[in-house]
């Protein structure tokens, strides 16, 4: 690989590689040093700069090349993830689950049960791919098979994607830079096109609107859950979405959900809204640390579901009305 | 003896990493003490006591942090090994972003958080570059977007690393790291090991005690910036 880089010009490099950009980003002399070669780039880096950067000459080479495989790994397609299965251990007391359930891409899964009940352990030994080596002794399996082991640790083949109701923005960038940023890191190369059918999409969701220009930071609740939403159906690598909680305000939750399985994600949520509850295909009960059922969501259920969204939204009315200063003198009562 | 350098900004949260680690390596009934490098003054062996660990404080003072680590750590080893632990895991600060408390064939963690920006991983030096495993912690208060540009960029900065987030409050990732800390190489002694890279170095008139500012007073191995 060497041979083959150290002959080019930084500039050859650059449009051939242009992430490789980043590695150069901090290095000295790079527009001066835009038509010498990388090998001469390289060898003609002082030792005193290496001091300065904490690594030395043959350590930095080799960093080089090992950012430029890594790099170019990351393009590589990946295997589709079209289904996890979750092969039952045990619960607190060494009580055996009773369980092999299979969850497709494009599916709904919601986890229900009370604090401490072991939801967090079920959604870790998912994000580990646990193999009978955590304390709940399950198995998870990846399209029906042994999932390569590599996956665990690595950052391109990460399974799990998470969304909770405590996480914000923190970057001080507007909503666009933000998004082609993360759209960046992932090597994309329609980058402009799919930021702005991100930020579209999340206004879609969003109850209020905002620009391309608002600050990440002065997003409200509702905006901020409809970008990150929008952002990981259609930016983030990984196949598998947790979500915990989402909360019923500003923010179009059932399209939301619906984006995502459009998007073929699996998703998991635990929840205790019903209207999210029953939107699942199923919902795992987790009790003592264990799974105790799985309930398929039923045709009543289902019928329920509208009566409830009715509800919901006649809510949602009630909230305009005191959003926009008006009284609640009256509630229509009729469901209809 | 299985020795592992931790090390990371301030406030990353490497204790409570630590913490979490070693709980869930006394699980495997593994025993395993702590070594805490700090500056000015710590709390931190209060915390450690709680959870039943043995842990010992270093403070450097008016030293270099880094400096004050490599002339103690074949200390502590003999004193982990005095007291029969399985493991001694040393935590340290770094300070200036330059500090490199790892050591050749030691396992070497850089602990480093989502809140400090996705700037940082290109700022930090060996630290963080020659680390075996980079912990990223609080993942769960900024968004899933962030949270990936941040990993990528640790995977630019330290391509051949293992990386991995833990929850420095509930613990998620912290079994898993023990797993991995349980592949350390074992250490009798680390008399003739080498550091990864040198430290930060400064011999001027103010590592002696130099207070007063101006040309006359600058002595030694001093610097200038290029105001031009």
């Amino acid at each position: 690989m060497w041979d083959h880089l150290s002959v080019m010009t930084i500039k050859q490099l650059f449009s051939s590689y242009p992430y490789a950009a980043d590695f150069f980003s901090s290095l000295p002399n790079l527009e001066q040093s835009e038509e010498s070669s990388v090998g001469a780039y390289f060898a003609a880096i002082e030792e005193d700069t290496l001091q300065d950067l904490g690594i030395g000459q043959q350590e930095f080479l080799e960093q080089f090349l090992s950012f430029m495989l890594q790099m170019e790994k990351l393009k590589e397609d990946k295997v589709k993830i079209e289904s996890i299965t979750i092969i039952g251990g045990k619960d607190k007391q060494g009580k055996a689950e009773d369980v092999e359930l299979t969850i497709h891409a494009g599916e709904i899964v919601c986890i229900v049960g009370p604090t401490g009940s072991g939801k967090s352990r079920l959604l870790a030994d998912i994000e580990w791919v646990a193999q009978q080596d955590t304390p709940t002794n399950r198995k998870i399996l990846i399209n029906g098979q042994l999932p390569d082991m590599r996956c665990r640790f690595s950052v391109e083949h990460k399974l799990v994607a998470q969304l909770s109701q405590n996480m914000n923005f923190i970057m001080d960038l507007s909503v666009e830079e933000f998004v082609s940023m993360h759209a960046e890191s992932r090597m994309l190369e329609n980058i402009e096109e799919v930021t702005s059918h991100i930020i579209a999409k999340a206004n879609e969701l969003a109850g209020e609107q905002f620009n391309p220009d608002t600050p990440v930071t002065s997003l409200s609740g509702g905006q901020s859950r409809a970008l990150m939403i929008a952002d990981t159906a259609y930016l983030s690598s990984s196949p598998i979405v947790l979500i915990d909680e989402i909360e019923n305000a500003g923010i179009d939750r059932q399209n939301a959900l619906r984006l995502l399985i459009d998007k073929q994600k699996i998703v998991l949520m635990a929840t205790h809204d019903p209207i999210l509850a029953l939107m699942g295909d199923k919902r795992i009960v987790i009790k003592n640390g264990g799974i105790n059922k799985v309930i398929l969501t039923s045709e009543k259920e289902r019928e329920n579901l509208i009566l409830l969204t009715a509800l919901d939204r006649k809510m949602l009315a009630i909230r305009e009305v005191l959003r926009g200063g008006g009284h609640i003198d009256e509630i229509p009562m009729a469901l209809e | 003896m299985q020795l592992i350098t931790v090390a990371g900004p301030p406030s990353a949260g490497k204790t409570s990493v630590i913490l979490k680690i070693i709980e869930a390596l006394q699980e495997d009934t593994l025993k395993v003490g702590v070594v805490k490098f700090d500056c000015l003054s710590t709390q931190d062996q209060i915390l450690y006591q709680k959870k039943g660990i043995e842990a010992k404080i270093g403070l450097s003072g008016n030293l270099c942090p880094d400096h004050f680590f490599v002339s103690n750590v074949q200390d502590c080893l003999a004193w982990a090994q005095k007291n029969e632990f399985d493991m001694l895991i040393s935590e340290s600060a770094g300070l200036c972003n330059r500090c490199s408390p790892h050591i050749r064939n030691v396992m070497a963690v850089c602990v480093i958080d989502n809140l400090s920006g996705v700037n940082t991983p290109r700022k930090v030096g060996p630290m963080l570059k020659l680390a075996d495993v980079v912990i990223i912690t609080k993942g769960d208060i900024v968004s899933q977007a962030e949270r990936e540009v941040f990993a990528f960029r640790v995977k630019q900065a330290n391509p051949g690393a293992v990386i991995v987030h833990v929850n420095g409050i509930t613990g998620q990732g912290a079994r898993e790291v023990g797993q991995l800390f349980k592949g350390a190489q074992s250490v009798d002694s680390l008399t003739d090991y080498h550091l990864r890279f040198s430290m930060p170095a400064a011999t001027c008139s103010y590592c002696l005690g130099q207070t007063r500012i101006g040309q006359n007073f600058q002595m030694g191995n001093v610097r200038k910036m290029d105001l031009s």
